[in-house]
């Protein structure tokens, strides 16, 4: 099998078989990640590149260290500190950094739609770690991989994704990835904070944390961000939080052996009790490694869709 | 000199014209209507199996002169409208400077008699430098030759002052001319606020922010008793409203865009920034309405609001891109193919929205065939077929987001003031 674009925009260009094989081969990159000699020769030769426009942590690192693992030469632009700050145009950033012999260009933006803007403009394969509240498909994908690793797969499954789900990149990948594979999505938040007509992507939509939860196999909380309360979305952190923080009692609606989600950072005490981040249950540690393993996979699958075509 | 148009169909709203007649032009005035007009000397022009219509009239366009050279200016700009079968247009303040002084109506009238190809009629700004705080000087622009006010691209938030704007232009007898938004409502969005902003992850414009805006103005309107011109109306809600007050007797008319009667928030799919515009495209529903309101006379006016837009503009972010569309050279096959085609609406009526309204409302003595009038008129083929192809466009500018689609009616002449400006679909 071979991925169908050179690029990954999002997950709702994806096939759940492309998904599938994307988690599968995730598998066999977490083996290498957790052995003592974490190196393959899978990316020799080649060059990638990571082009931020935003700020970011675990994304960012996580795809250096899965280029490095496997032997990439890799290199970081930051917006602030390149010619971006001089004003210039995303599209001639990115072939600037195309015509310097990269293969795969990982770009976060804060504005939806700019990694597909690059993506037609140049010849290396691009990977959207987040741009504007469009998608998150590789964070999806590594909640999707750290979900079937503890139940098996996603079918039939009750996921149930609380907070700020407008603004959440993140809630719409996993919407379109795990609807794909079978899950059974219910998202929750304040009025303001639901995007309009976001059922007709195939998920149910509540204003009460409650109604989501009950019976949930998975629970995973969203990052709020405080400039949301500026521009009136919601009263305040407090308010927020009473109803709908996740919390040890609010999280007896889920299933006994719920999963607790979260893509990181989490907000101690706001969207999730400091007692349910560190409880037994949450996986947002080990979300943390699956993400090195999917971006492993991932660019592993699209430098070498060239070669496999030849081959077929 | 003197033109004969022999042989076409001649078809006409106001003058109820609907026959196969001869029209003879002389010194830039149509002379003669009847049936095998004699001819001595001079041009012919043999227009059988074609149709004979008044030269479009335009009421809603920017041309980007003064200021904004490298998007439009007044050569490419009227080339263009004639290219389209337009004989007049209105254009909009928002150039650099605004035109909110006498100095620059007169600029770009003097422009578009040297260097323009129709008629152009330049609309003044309602508020100095479009900021929305101090009237312009609305007397003066009219003297000067401004044919309505108008703060179009930005709604005059001031409801005090769009309330005086009615009032003190009501002594000059000018058009006031409405661009309807809340600000507020729009917000950072970027284009319609529903299924396809949740898709595409884009922050949306929710049709109330036009709607409000519409309630207000037709409040306005209604209070002061001053007449009002609503531009391009997007909504369903804006078109029941414009519906009510008409049928309460307040001077409203109105006008919509062929973007508006044949898109929806699907064409900005896959982020495509030739569908961003401002009022955003907007739902199946909308679309219907619209053509509901064309159909029972709710909306007076098809208007282009022509907005071209340089490359550079419109191939960046979603966001980032510039709102509009060229419309001169795709406004009437595109109305023919949704509207006249489908049984809409009727030649006769189509030529009443984008020839006898747009005249009667900016006080042009335009937009029918009359012994007498200066003879603007458009030569058309109603039934053939073509693909638009953006490329070929006589606008500087190329933002269509109707390249490739396959159209019915062709322009084969644009006459304006007698002189053929379009011959055989090429431009002179």
């Amino acid at each position: 099998m071979v991925l169908k674009s050179k690029d990954l925009l999002g997950l709702k260009e994806l096939t759940a078989e492309e998904i599938e094989y994307i988690l599968n081969t995730a598998k066999t990159m977490k083996y290498i990640l957790i052995s003592k000699n974490k190196k393959t020769p899978h990316l020799q030769g080649k060059s990638i590149v990571t082009l931020f426009y935003e700020n970011s942590t675990r994304t960012r690192l996580s795809f250096e260290l899965a280029s490095k693992y496997m032997s990439a030469s890799s290199a970081n632009v930051s917006a602030s500190s390149s010619s971006v700050a001089k004003g210039e145009t995303l599209i001639d950033t990115a072939k600037t950094i195309d015509m310097m012999g990269t293969d795969v260009i990982i770009i976060r933006h804060p504005m939806s739609g700019a990694p597909h803007l690059i993506a037609k403009n140049i010849n290396a394969s691009v990977i959207n770690a987040g741009d504007g509240m469009n998608e998150h498909p590789t964070q999806a994908l590594l909640d999707m991989f750290t979900i079937v690793e503890k139940k098996g797969s996603l079918k039939g499954l009750k996921v149930a994704i609380i907070g700020d789900i407008y603004h959440s990149r993140v809630a719409r990948s996993n919407i379109y990835g795990m609807t794909k594979l079978g899950a059974e999505v219910c998202v929750a938040g304040p009025a303001t904070l639901l995007p309009p007509e976001i059922e007709k992507l195939g998920v149910k939509a509540f204003n009460t944390v409650q109604e989501a939860l009950i019976d949930a196999d998975v629970v995973m909380g969203l990052r709020i961000q405080l400039e949301r309360q500026k521009k009136g979305l919601f009263p305040s952190i407090r308010e927020y939080s009473r109803f709908f923080g996740l919390d040890e009692k609010r999280l007896k609606l889920a299933k006994e052996d719920a999963l607790i989600m979260h893509p990181g950072p989490v907000n101690r005490g706001v969207e999730l009790s400091s007692g349910v981040v560190d409880c037994e249950k949450s996986l947002i540690n080990e979300q943390v490694t699956n993400g090195v393993a999917v971006r492993m996979a991932l660019l592993y699958l699209l430098t070498r869709r060239d070669s496999v075509e030849n081959i077929n | 000199m003197r033109t004969l148009i022999k042989g076409g169909r001649v078809v006409d709203a106001k003058s109820k014209i609907n026959d196969c007649l001869d029209i003879l032009i002389e010194n830039g005035k149509i002379a003669e209507i009847g049936k095998d007009l004699d001819f001595v000397s001079g041009d012919i022009i043999y227009a059988e199996g074609k149709y004979v219509i008044p030269g479009l009239v335009d009421a809603h366009c920017h041309l980007r002169d003064p200021g904004f050279e490298y998007k439009e200016d007044i050569e490419t700009g009227t080339r263009s409208a004639a290219k389209g079968g337009f004989t007049s247009i209105a254009c909009m303040p928002n150039t650099n400077p605004v035109i909110d002084n006498q100095a620059i109506v007169k600029y770009i009238i003097n422009k578009a008699k040297q260097d323009g190809v129709v008629n152009v009629y330049p609309i003044g700004a309602i508020s100095k430098g479009l900021k929305g705080e101090e009237l312009s000087e609305i007397g003066e622009l009219k003297f000067a030759g401004a044919v309505a006010i108008s703060d179009d691209g930005r709604p005059l938030k001031n409801s005090s002052l769009m309330k005086k704007a009615l009032q003190y232009s009501s002594m000059f007898d000018i058009t006031v001319i409405s661009h309807c938004e809340d600000l507020d409502l729009a917000d950072e969005g970027c284009m319609n606020e529903g299924y396809m902003s949740t898709v595409l992850g884009l922050k949306g414009i929710p049709s109330a922010a036009e709607e409000i805006m519409v309630a207000r103005d037709l409040i306005l309107a209604e209070y002061t008793k001053v007449p009002i011109h609503i531009a391009h109306v997007s909504t369903e809600l804006s078109v029941d409203l414009i519906r009510h007050a008409k049928s309460r007797g307040v001077k409203v008319t109105c006008e919509t865009c062929p973007h508006y009667f044949t898109l929806t928030e699907d064409a900005c799919n896959g982020f495509n920034t030739l569908a961003k515009v401002n009022p955003p495209l907007r739902t199946k529903k909308d679309v219907e309405a619209i053509i509901e309101g064309l159909k029972d006379g709710t909306i007076d006016i098809i208007a282009t609001d022509h907005a071209p837009h340089h490359e550079d503009e419109k191939n960046v972010e979603f966001a980032l891109a510039a709102n509009g569309m060229v419309g001169f050279e795709t406004a009437l096959p595109l109305s023919i193919t949704y509207l006249v085609k489908p049984g809409h609406l009727t030649l006769e009526q189509l030529i009443e929205k984008m020839c006898v309204n747009p005249s009667k409302i900016l006080g042009l003595n335009k937009g029918s065939i009359e012994i007498g009038n200066s003879a603007d008129l458009t030569i058309i083929d109603p039934d053939e077929e073509y693909v638009v192809d953006a490329n070929k466009f006589s606008s500087k500018s190329k933002n269509s987001p109707f390249n490739g689609f396959k159209l019915q009616g062709t322009v084969y002449y644009t006459i304006v003031n007698g002189n053929v400006v379009v011959r055989e679909k090429v431009l002179l």
